[in-house]
């Protein structure tokens, strides 16, 4: 009985083809749209996941600076507002765990005959433990190299192999600022950050030869950030009330005045990032479904065209025994199948878009078997939706008033 | 009494129309036996399809009651009333209505799809069928590709096909040149003589001389009901 029904189905489809193709361009459209918003989606929100996850966890930014009624700015008219007391002061509050004062800029490093600029970052040992940040090469600094200001640096991915290419940078001298600089270690990849910056392009070097001999820092001691590490995401209201406290106390403020310097929860702003493209994602989505929605009113729409035209035919069907079961099924399976051939155009489609969408733009983009499940039910539940008032409508007929109509 | 195929009692329909209740049937009693061969005349619109789709189980009734095989179809619901469509009866109509897009022997087949037989038991009745009417060779080709007279074979082997013990037709010879009609109508004749109940529905006389009992409406009435020549032929 189904199998004649498909059969049946099948004719009634092949019947005017173009219309049929049309109709199924509607759902063709609308699951390649989903297929491709969801691919995009998920795509960003892994992405932002993946770079939250490299950024080292419940961080904070100090940065110096001063007040102006326009708000904060880089305090390098009067040197930096913090140093590197401040920082072992803040080491010291309740619920702490690391603290890097950092200092950094763009320089031009030399290796032979190459030559490459990259983001210096003269700090401490605690940085890469803030950071969660691995040595796959050689090894790191520790506290003496900051104390007796030694030469040494660790690179990023990116500068071993812009400046070292094949060779083995770990033991080879570099020149920073036309001082030489021994490498030391070669740092495991992060990727981009959250602003779509390559972190691997990078050099850390021990903050007291940074000031000394790249920065020129005529304040020594003093600092432009300072990162500091949280226990925990619970513990991160604490630190920051602590901190603001402290800082304050220190920098001697009084009551009224604005602080002289600016503190950046880091993790709070990839947490809003993650949640910008999870509703992006959604949003996405849903625009998408508007699409499938279109196509699954185009289905109905066919179909009540197809009902009326196949009037006379229901009445024929019915007047040698079709029941309204049989009748309603028979369109249901109508508008189901042509639903379900467009999802799965639709489909392949919207794959191949996706595809090559990554393959082009390098864009990410996460194909789930879900969402291809979602896609078919999806089509099934329109089909079945936008396919039974018609089909009512069909099995309703009176079969003598259907017979009559011309 | 009870053994009658069709036993209808002050059987009456009423349409709704424009102008208010339009009464096409006003209390027709009518009992057809087993194998009977019988003929419905009368002048235009007075109220032959209107009974013959009452009969078909195609409507019904406003009033009265209608037994068909001693069980009261008149207040059946329309699931019923299409089961009986599909088994208990054969309609024929005067324009064949098969369905233009199905090969002959998948419009023969079409009813046996309602009654759930399997694929080949549908495809050996149909052929068997197709075969019984002379157009077994058009079996794959479509409905345009053959005559109106090949078209009202077909449709009655389709009416045939679950095996009814009554036919009903209205107006089968209708939209045929004579010469055409006498061949259907030997196809009836010849179907009553195997014991099939007919009821059929014409315009012309030479055509219902061919039935072994005419019924004459009027109005919505039965104005006569009498036995033919034939009724004493050798079967
Ligand atoms: N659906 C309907 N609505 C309103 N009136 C109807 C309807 N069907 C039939 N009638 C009317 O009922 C009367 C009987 O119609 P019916 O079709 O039964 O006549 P008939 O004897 O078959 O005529 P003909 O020989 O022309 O086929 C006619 O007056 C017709 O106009
Ligand atoms: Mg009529």
């Amino acid at each position: 009985m189904l199998k004649a029904m498909l059969g049946e189905a099948w004719l009634a489809m092949g019947a005017n083809r173009l219309r049929t193709a049309l109709t199924m361009l509607g759902m063709v459209i609308g699951v390649g749209a989903v297929v491709i918003m969801m691919a995009i989606g998920q795509g960003a929100q892994y992405a932002v996941q993946q770079t939250i996850s490299t950024m080292g966890s419940n961080l904070y930014i100090v940065l110096s600076g001063s007040f102006t009624t326009s708000g904060v700015r880089s305090g390098s008219a009067g040197g930096p507002t913090l140093n590197v007391a401040d920082a072992d002061a803040i080491s010291e509050l309740d619920g702490v765990t690391n603290v890097a004062p950092t200092h950094q800029g763009t320089r031009q490093l030399v290796y032979g005959s190459q030559n490459w600029s990259s983001t210096v970052v003269g700090t401490t040992p605690s940085y890469l433990e803030a950071r969660a940040w691995s040595i796959v090469n050689g090894a790191g600094f520790g506290d003496s190299d900051v104390r007796s200001s030694t030469r040494v640096a660790i690179i990023g991915k990116t500068v071993a192999e812009n400046l070292f290419g094949a060779d083995d940078p770990v033991g080879k001298t570099m020149r920073i600022q036309q001082n030489p600089f021994i490498v030391i270690g070669v740092l495991g990849s992060k990727g981009q950050n959250l602003d779509g910056r390559d972190q691997d392009d990078t050099v850390i070097i021990p903050l007291t030869t940074a000031q000394r001999k790249v920065f020129g820092t005529p304040f020594l001691g003093s600092v432009r950030m300072i990162m500091v590490q949280a226990e925990s995401a619970d513990a991160m209201a604490k630190v920051e009330s602590g901190m603001t406290a402290l800082l304050r106390q220190r920098h001697r403020l009084r009551e009224g005045m604005p602080d002289d310097f600016f503190m950046r929860n880091l993790s709070a702003a990839a947490e809003s990032e993650a949640a910008t493209t999870r509703t992006m994602s959604i949003l996405l989505g849903a625009i998408a479904s508007i699409s499938l929605l279109v196509g699954g009113i185009g289905i109905m729409n066919i179909m009540l065209v197809s009902v009326t035209e196949r009037t006379r035919e229901i009445g024929i069907r019915m007047a040698i025994g079709a029941r309204q079961k049989d009748i309603l099924s028979q369109f249901l399976l109508e508008a189901v199948m042509i639903s379900f051939a467009g999802c799965l155009l639709g489909l392949v489609l919207g794959l191949g878009i996706a595809l090559g969408i990554n393959a082009f733009t390098g864009m990410v983009i996460v194909i789930s078997g879900s969402a291809a499940l979602v896609a078919f039910a999806v089509a099934a539940t329109v089909g079945i939706f936008f396919g039974w008032y018609p089909a009512r409508k069909a099995a309703r007929l009176d079969p003598i008033e259907a017979l009559r109509y011309q | 009494m009870t053994d009658a195929v069709i036993r209808v009692v002050g059987l009456g329909k009423s349409y709704e129309t424009a102008a208010g209740l339009f009464p096409a049937l006003k209390g027709v009693d009518l009992a057809i036996q087993p194998g009977e061969y019988l003929a419905i005349m009368g002048p235009s619109g007075s109220g032959k399809s209107t009974f013959m789709n009452l009969l078909g189980c195609l409507d019904t009734p406003t009033v009265g009651d209608y037994f068909l095989a001693g069980e009261n179809v008149a207040h059946m619901d329309k699931d019923a009333l299409a089961i009986l469509r599909n088994r208990t009866l054969g309609f024929v109509f005067q324009g064949f209505n098969l369905l233009p897009r199905m090969s002959l022997q998948d419009n023969v087949a079409l009813p046996l799809v309602y009654a759930g037989f399997d694929k080949e038991t549908r495809r050996a009745k149909a052929r068997e069928l197709l075969g019984k009417v002379g157009l077994s060779q058009y079996a794959d080709s479509l409905p345009n590709r053959i005559s109106g007279g090949q078209q009202q074979r077909v449709a009655i082997a389709r009416a045939l096909v679950n095996e009814p013990r009554l036919i009903l037709a209205d107006e089968p010879t209708g939209n045929l040149d004579s010469h055409t009609s006498e061949e259907i109508m030997k196809l009836f004749d010849e179907l009553n003589r195997e014991g099939i109940t007919i009821v059929l529905v014409t315009h012309e006389q030479d055509i219902a001389e061919h039935a072994k009992r005419q019924v004459k409406f009027l109005d919505g009435q039965v104005v006569s009901d009498h036995l033919t020549e034939r009724q004493g032929l050798p079967c």
